[in-house]
């Protein structure tokens, strides 16, 4: 599937307790999360691109193709829409088996335009041991993974997916989440995913769209978004740069992989990918510490060389700070004392300690 | 008074469940779904209107029905010019008098079927690719089985069942609109207790049977509802 030009939208909705006021411009073939706190308008905004939600105005178009048009009156109405959607809560019929559930929204588009065969989906979501089962027998992940799989063998032009790890615990998002990955690297769909747990965000979004009160606070790619410090995201405990890197070599005797990234190279826990192959990897703002020397007899593998980009007060007595590292960003939080003791500044040239990596896979 | 085969009353009252019971769930269907979607001020009164037969004495319906539908009320008067005569005192007039007797218990299981279906199937359906018939006949219907069995079993044993409005519209005729109930009030009335006994025991037979049958095939029913509304 090509990537085409993704969604563009620019929408408005009168809530009761609140305006949505919103224009995207999403890129397609990749994953975009609209990110933003309950009530933020995140669901209402995935419903009025679907055309579920009736008082929606403006114009919504994909790969070029208008849904809605309100200047021409235009309204495709959804079960035109070449689209598929994963509800926080698996909508699955409860009256058909697995099977039925998958082959329902494919029987209703002409094989010309199938693009994802059930097969493929099945494989994809692992649930072939499934397909006899009705759907009240099934696990919570389970019934979400066969939803997914249902949109996806729909072959939508963008899969809109509303918090559908919301409603599982640790173990079952933990069992969803590499089949999500998988889904973006084999189909290279278009999929907007709403979401209000950062790590989900690091872990699965190419784009990201940040929500507040109805409004488009910002928008870019993760990576940039993450680390943004006039933004939410890039403070408190919580926050972390996101890295593209590949995996360069293995050094079997220490169980060890070395990973490159724009900025240098990171030493992590050996992986079982190969030379070469694409991997995420999250540093979290508080396992970066900076020295003004490159330190010596340090027990910390990844040391990397970096500029201070900015500084902005996080909470008290803690700096974040912004580093730059070969076009890539990092975040260190330390503590306000640590900062004005090194004499930060913009522009200078510092070590960062990366104390540990997480491998998003 | 000759007594009359009862075999002729009881097809007839069997005819009659019959026809009564597959008109209302035509009926029944759009206005059960019009009553568990509707946000309209409306929803209040039709749904009062429509159980209104289940508080009403039977004598009560049948007056007024037999009124609306003779030579001078406004049905009477439409039936006239439309060249199809007077409904009291026929079979049809018998028919239209059940639809209404027996509305509720059609409509209202359907209505409690079609509120738990929820709209979120509905609009899970329409992401794919499901036109809002298609959905309806795929999704809604399917799930509203239980639904179906009860408000059939349940329009059928009522209009059975049925006497005064009957007795007030349709009269006594043999083959025509003598229906089991007046039969045996009939046979109570010449003396004629064996008789009476034969058609009475087979409606507490056929009552009980069709109570049971709804009883049994309706716990699966119950459960699925159940287990729509937890995954809501």
């Amino acid at each position: 599937m090509s990537a085409g030009s993704g969604l563009q939208a620019r929408l408005q909705l009168d809530r009761a307790d609140f305006r949505l006021d919103v224009a995207l411009d999403l890129p397609g073939g990749q994953v975009s999360a609209l990110f933003g706190v309950s009530g933020s308008g995140k669901t209402s905004c995935l419903r009025a691109i679907a055309g579920l939600e009736r008082g929606a105005r403006g114009t919504v178009s994909i790969n070029g193709e208008v849904w809605q048009d309100d200047a021409r009156q235009l309204f495709v109405p959804v079960h035109q829409r070449a689209l598929g959607y994963v509800f926080q809560d698996a909508q699955l019929f409860a009256h058909l088996n697995v099977a039925d559930n998958l082959a329902f929204g494919m029987q209703r588009v002409p094989p010309a335009q199938r693009r994802v065969s059930l097969d493929q989906a099945v494989a994809l979501l692992g649930i072939a041991h499934l397909m006899q089962r009705k759907p009240d027998t099934l696990s919570g992940g389970e019934r979400q993974r066969v939803c997914i799989a249902r949109a996806l063998a729909s072959s939508p032009r963008i899969l809109l997916m509303d918090e559908p790890l919301a409603a599982l615990d640790a173990a079952r998002k933990a069992e969803i989440l590499p089949y999500l990955e998988q889904l973006h690297r084999e189909l290279a769909m278009t999929v907007l995913y709403v979401s209000h747990a950062p790590d989900e965000v690091a872990r699965l979004a190419d784009h990201l769209v940040l929500l507040d009160l109805g409004k488009v606070l910002a928008s870019g790619p993760t990576a940039e978004l993450l680390t943004r410090l006039d933004l939410p995201l890039a403070h408190g405990d919580a926050a972390a740069a996101v890295l593209e890197a590949t995996i360069v070599g293995h050094d079997a005797q220490y169980h060890l992989s070395v990973a490159r990234f724009a900025g240098g190279e990171l030493c992590i826990a050996r992986q079982s990918l190969a030379m070469g192959q694409a991997l995420r990897i999250r540093v979290q703002a508080r396992d970066v510490s900076l020295s003004l020397q490159h330190p010596s007899g340090t027990s910390i593998l990844n040391i990397l060389p970096v500029r201070v980009l900015a500084l902005s007060s996080d909470s008290p007595g803690q700096v974040m700070v912004q580093l730059g590292a070969g076009g890539c960003t990092l975040l260190a939080r330390i503590t306000e004392k640590s900062a004005q003791g090194l004499a930060l500044a913009p522009g200078l040239a510092v070590f960062a300690q990366i104390k540990g990596v997480a491998i998003l896979g | 008074m000759p007594t009359a085969s009862p075999w002729g009353a009881v097809a007839l009252t069997l005819q009659l469940a019959g026809l009564s019971t597959l008109i209302l769930l035509l009926l029944g269907t759009p206005l059960a779904w019009w009553l568990a979607r509707t946000r309209s001020w409306l929803k209040g009164p039709v749904g009062a209107l429509v159980a209104l037969p289940i508080v009403l004495p039977p004598t009560v319906l049948g007056f007024y029905l037999l009124v609306t539908m003779g030579p001078h009320g406004a049905l009477g008067q439409l039936t006239q010019a439309l060249g199809l005569g007077l409904l009291p005192f026929t079979f049809a007039g018998l028919v239209v008098g059940s639809v209404i007797y027996s509305l509720p218990f059609v409509v209202q299981p359907l209505q409690n079927s079609f509120e738990a279906i929820g709209e979120q199937s509905l609009e899970a359906a329409a992401t794919l690719r499901a036109s809002p018939w298609d959905s309806f006949v795929n999704v809604v219907l399917p799930l509203a089985r239980p639904g179906y069995l009860t408000a059939c079993v349940m329009g059928f044993a009522h209009t059975v069942g049925e006497f005064g409005v009957v007795l007030m519209i349709g009269g006594n005729i043999p083959d025509k609109t003598r229906v089991v109930s007046i039969q045996i009030y009939d046979h109570v009335e010449a003396m004629e207790y064996a008789q009476a006994h034969g058609l009475a025991a087979g409606m507490v037979l056929f009552s009980f049977v069709v109570l049971l049958l709804l009883y049994t095939l309706n716990p699966t029913g119950r459960r699925q509802r159940r287990g729509a509304k937890v995954r809501q």
